[in-house]
């Protein structure tokens, strides 16, 4: 009998053994894949186990985190939401993140390696690392003047500092709070219904991922393109151009808004914002010319991150002539996000060059301690130096005597173009309204701001919707606020 | 070494008539150790959740000792030369229990078992220190082996009059208690299985005829087939009516054990799994129930690739998974995420999570000393029914161990059944004490009477 005990010990001690491999093949051969199973919920339940790391704006966040006692603990909160969501984006438990909180969202949360210096250590004591702080570039006195401008009508701005690429104001309207978004109850599938349902779109980012004819704004690119190939060397001579302008090969007729712009100088017409003028223009620089100072501007560019993704602006690089005369004027094909327009004023502003935007600042540990700064951004030479010293004494009179009066600013040397850009089927839509301009206070050594406004439809008559009496007054405001800090 | 006049025996080699420490001394101070780690273990719940120790820590750990120092002393009175480490084993795993039941707890303020569960853990050790006291030789058990099968298929009977709860029909409820009937007929069975095995083993020994070409194999004769045949019947019979697939493998595990070592024959092991495979093929085609935990088992991630989210199975590798070498630490996982059962059948996922492979390993070794305790004592006894009742009670502790372990780590297909002492559940708490007492007193008997004559052998 002892022999056939001693068997059935073994074979229990078989049955150990495997206990114990089989634990050994789950609990680390295995492990890795289990975790990473994507109905495995431990990894978002570590993900809101602590609180999200916050964005600044002027130093103050305006995000913020609170406690739940729920499974997934910490749920996002917002200072003010609907201001800055153009911005942060959303960050929910339920829908995922958007924007700042989807580019950031490694600092944040606290995975990024960036913001654990003892990784190893900190693997091995599971410890999870707080979530760090995001600065933004924002100026919140710019992003409140140009949200209050915008007063709730569909549009958009976005302002930058030329000498930097910064961006100052970012704002989409009508907008949304994004803590309706955070959760994971049922009132946030609600609010994402409502607000995927709703007609206005207010989670479409119109700054930065809609695009727009940019209209008259565009005859900047046209001006800078224009002297830059020497088609024109004199602004006040008198350009050969008819009014109105048949397109070439076509038996179109191209009117103006306004009389008196035949064979009109350079000067004279930017100032009035003559089409006949601007579309000879741009045919007589040439198809190959215009799409090149365009691209230079950034249009047709689809890897701008600021760090989220921007809309691609185009400039069509296969027209014929006639397409080319309207896309000079900023039609056709041409379309523009409200940035990109920024852009080309900033770019007049400083010199001609193209300072790439961005919205970071620095990025901080929790602690404050900072891991990363915004570097030297790449800049692009969109026009000769020369060239954008006389755009800008074009924009300046734009705002002095011509069509953007309303954007003046006692104080400060402020440049702009109206644009009123026509759209939909054979242009029967509201146009959009449109201004692009800079400032420079009188005791600054250049210019501290550019920004781009667009309306989408006020509701106005028709005749009123222009650039100068809709768009010039917001941008004016945020300009205002800029300078005033 | 047997001189002309003295009686030759049959039985196996006595073991060295030499008297063996007792070591009450080293039993005293590994309780005091296993009460110390639970109370740690309690502490740390509450450190890692609330950072503070709870405030009932000292109540706690002054609960249990005086436990443990209560069945002590009853082993000190009654049970001198007892085995050293099967107490503090059992205090040690129970104590491990209520702090994983109490930190489960934490999880569903609504529901919270622990306070329940000391109270059945205190009625098992009262169990434990009342067959110590009484029984004072376990060969009085033969006596009762008839009243024991009896009541056996009474408890196991019982059930089937209750409706079935989450599909299986093994609890009747009484007073508020849940009881599982089926864990103290364990006991039972084993007492009578030893009994009975141990009167008529040289009968069923007897080989019958040869198959060929399989030699070696010899198959009993048909008549002692019938013990056999009867108990497969009871174990398929429990399987069909109360759904219980653990408790059925259980039983017909045990009678297989303890009829190869009583009878040496390795045909019973062949009969055994014939019988066996036949009946789990049979009832895994008929039973849907037992059908989908073999497709569980099969592919654990099936219902997350359907799309309806991970199932018991797969949440329970999950949280093994996510335990790693070294565990979150006590109070940090989310085995809750297991849902129904994360405190009885799940209860290791919790350990396995919270304290890695390493504290896994270690309940594991916990429960081979315990059976390893238990086989020794079979060893070392010279009755045959001490040897087979030491051995059957050691069986119950591996076999559910492997059962529902295997099960909850996708080694076998899971069948519900309570984790020896860890789990959630009176009836299983009870029983295991019992188990524990009826070891202790089988060892007593093995270490301390060695250097006696084996009465009962003739």
């Amino acid at each position: 009998m002892t022999r056939h005990i001693r068997h059935a010990a073994v074979f229990c001690a078989l049955l150990l053994v495997a206990l114990l491999v089989n634990a050994a093949r789950v609990q680390v051969l295995e492990a890795r894949a289990h975790d990473g199973n994507a109905a495995n919920r431990r990894a978002t339940i570590a993900r809101y186990g602590q609180p999200r790391g916050d964005i600044l704006v002027d130093g103050r966040p305006v995000t913020g985190s609170r406690d739940t006692g729920e499974q997934l603990r910490y749920e996002r909160t917002y200072a003010d939401g609907p201001l800055y969501a153009p911005v942060t984006g959303f960050a929910s438990q339920e829908y995922g993140t958007t924007l700042l909180e989807h580019a950031e969202d490694g600092v944040l949360s606290g995975t990024d390696p960036i913001l654990a210096p003892f990784r190893l250590w900190n693997e091995f004591t599971r410890s999870h690392t707080p979530g760090g702080d995001v600065e933004t570039t924002l100026n919140g006195a710019a992003q409140k003047a140009a949200y209050d401008g915008l007063d709730g009508r569909k549009g958009a701005v976005a302002a930058i500092e030329p000498s930097s690429g910064r961006i100052l104001a970012l704002v989409s309207s009508p907008s949304y709070d994004p803590a309706a978004l955070s959760g994971n109850d049922a009132g946030v599938a609600r609010s994402w219904a409502r607000l995927n349902g709703h007609a206005d779109k207010p989670m479409l980012n119109r700054a930065v991922r809609q695009t727009y004819p940019p209209g008259s704004t565009f005859k900047v690119v046209t001006t800078a393109a224009a002297l830059d190939a020497g088609v024109v060397t004199d602004l006040d001579e008198p350009t050969d151009s008819p009014a109105p302008y048949r397109l070439p090969g076509t038996t179109t007729t191209l009117t103006n808004e306004s009389d008196g712009c035949e064979d009109l100088s350079l000067r004279e017409a930017f100032k009035w914002s003559c089409n006949t003028v601007f579309a000879k223009l741009g045919v007589d620089v040439g198809s190959t010319d215009m799409a090149a100072t365009a691209q230079a501007f950034g249009f047709n560019d689809t890897a701008l991150r600021i760090p989220f993704s921007v809309a691609r602006s185009t400039f069509d690089t296969t027209v014929d002539r006639a397409q080319l005369a309207l896309s000079s004027i900023g039609q056709y094909n041409t379309r523009a996000t409200p940035l990109q327009m920024a852009m080309v004023a900033a770019a007049v502003a400083n010199g001609g060059q193209v300072r790439e935007p961005y919205l970071v600042e620095r990025r901080m540990r929790a602690g404050g301690a900072t891991v990363d700064m915004a570097g030297a951004r790449p800049v692009r030479q969109a026009m000769q130096p020369q060239t954008a010293a006389r755009l800008k004494e074009l924009m300046t009179q734009v705002v002095t005597e011509g069509t953007g009066t309303n954007a003046a600013i006692p104080g400060a040397t402020v440049g702009g173009k109206t644009g009123t850009a026509q759209h939909g089927l054979l242009n029967s839509g509201t146009p959009y309204a449109w201004f692009v301009s800079w400032a420079q206070g009188d005791d600054d050594l250049e210019a501290k701001v550019a920004v781009a406004v667009v309306v989408e439809d006020a509701s106005v008559a028709r005749g009123d919707i222009t650039g100068g009496g809709v768009a010039a007054p917001i941008a004016r405001a945020v300009m205002k606020a800029v300078l005033a800090s | 070494m047997t001189k002309a006049g003295t009686t030759v025996r049959t039985a196996d080699p006595p073991l060295p008539a030499v008297r063996l420490p007792r070591r009450r001394g080293i039993e005293l101070a590994l309780i005091v150790l296993a009460v110390l780690l639970s109370v740690y273990g309690y502490c740390a719940v509450g450190l890692a959740r609330n950072g503070t120790v709870p405030p009932g820590a000292a109540g706690y750990g002054a609960g249990l000792g005086v436990l443990a120092l209560l069945a002590h002393v009853a082993v000190r009175l009654r049970a001198p030369c007892a085995d050293p480490l099967l107490l503090p084993i059992g205090v040690l795993l129970n104590g491990l229990g209520l702090v994983l039941i109490y930190r489960l707890d934490l999880e569903t303020p609504y529901d919270r078992a622990a306070p329940t569960q000391l109270v059945w853990s205190t009625l098992g050790v009262a169990l434990f220190i009342v067959v110590v006291l009484l029984l004072r030789d376990h060969r009085a058990l033969t006596r009762y082996q008839y009243v024991c099968v009896a009541a056996a298929l009474v408890l196991l009977a019982l059930p089937i009059l209750f409706p079935a709860v989450n599909g299986a029909r093994i609890w009747i409820r009484v007073a508020g208690f849940s009881i599982q009937p089926g864990e103290f007929a364990k006991v039972l069975l084993a007492v009578f299985f030893a009994a009975y095995l141990a009167a008529n083993r040289d009968a069923l020994a007897y080989a019958g005829r040869q198959v060929w070409p399989l030699r070696r194999i010899q198959l009993p004769t048909g008549r002692v087939l019938g013990p056999i045949v009867a108990v497969w019947l009871v174990s398929v019979g429990v399987l069909i009516l109360e759904r219980d697939l653990g408790t059925s493998l259980l039983f017909f595990g045990l009678f297989v054990v303890l009829l190869y070592v009583a009878t040496g024959r390795t045909g019973w092991i062949a009969v055994g799994l014939l019988l066996a495979s036949l009946g789990a093929v049979a009832v895994g085609w008929l039973e849907p129930h037992v059908h989908s935990r073999v497709q569980d088992w099969l592919h654990p991630f099936a219902s997350i690739e359907a799309g309806q989210g991970p199932n018991q199975v797969a949440q329970s590798l999950f949280a093994f998974a996510a335990g790693g070498v070294l565990g979150t630490g006590l109070g940090l996982g989310h085995s809750v995420l297991i849902g129904f059962a994360v405190k009885s059948d799940f209860i290791l996922a919790t350990a396995g999570e919270e304290l890695g492979l390493a504290g896994l390993s270690a309940i594991f070794l916990l429960y081979g000393l315990l059976v390893e305790r238990g086989y020794r004592a079979g060893l070392r006894l010279r009755d045959p029914f001490g040897r087979l009742l030491a051995v059957g009670l050691a069986s119950i502790v591996a076999l559910q161990v492997f059962v529902i372990a295997g099960g909850v780590t996708g080694l076998i297909p899971l069948t519900g059944m309570a984790m020896p002492f860890l789990a959630q559940g009176g009836s299983s708490v009870v029983t295991n004490w019992a188990i524990v007492a009826l070891l202790i007193r089988v060892s007593d008997s093995a270490r301390g009477r060695s250097d006696e004559p084996a009465r009962a052998i003739g």
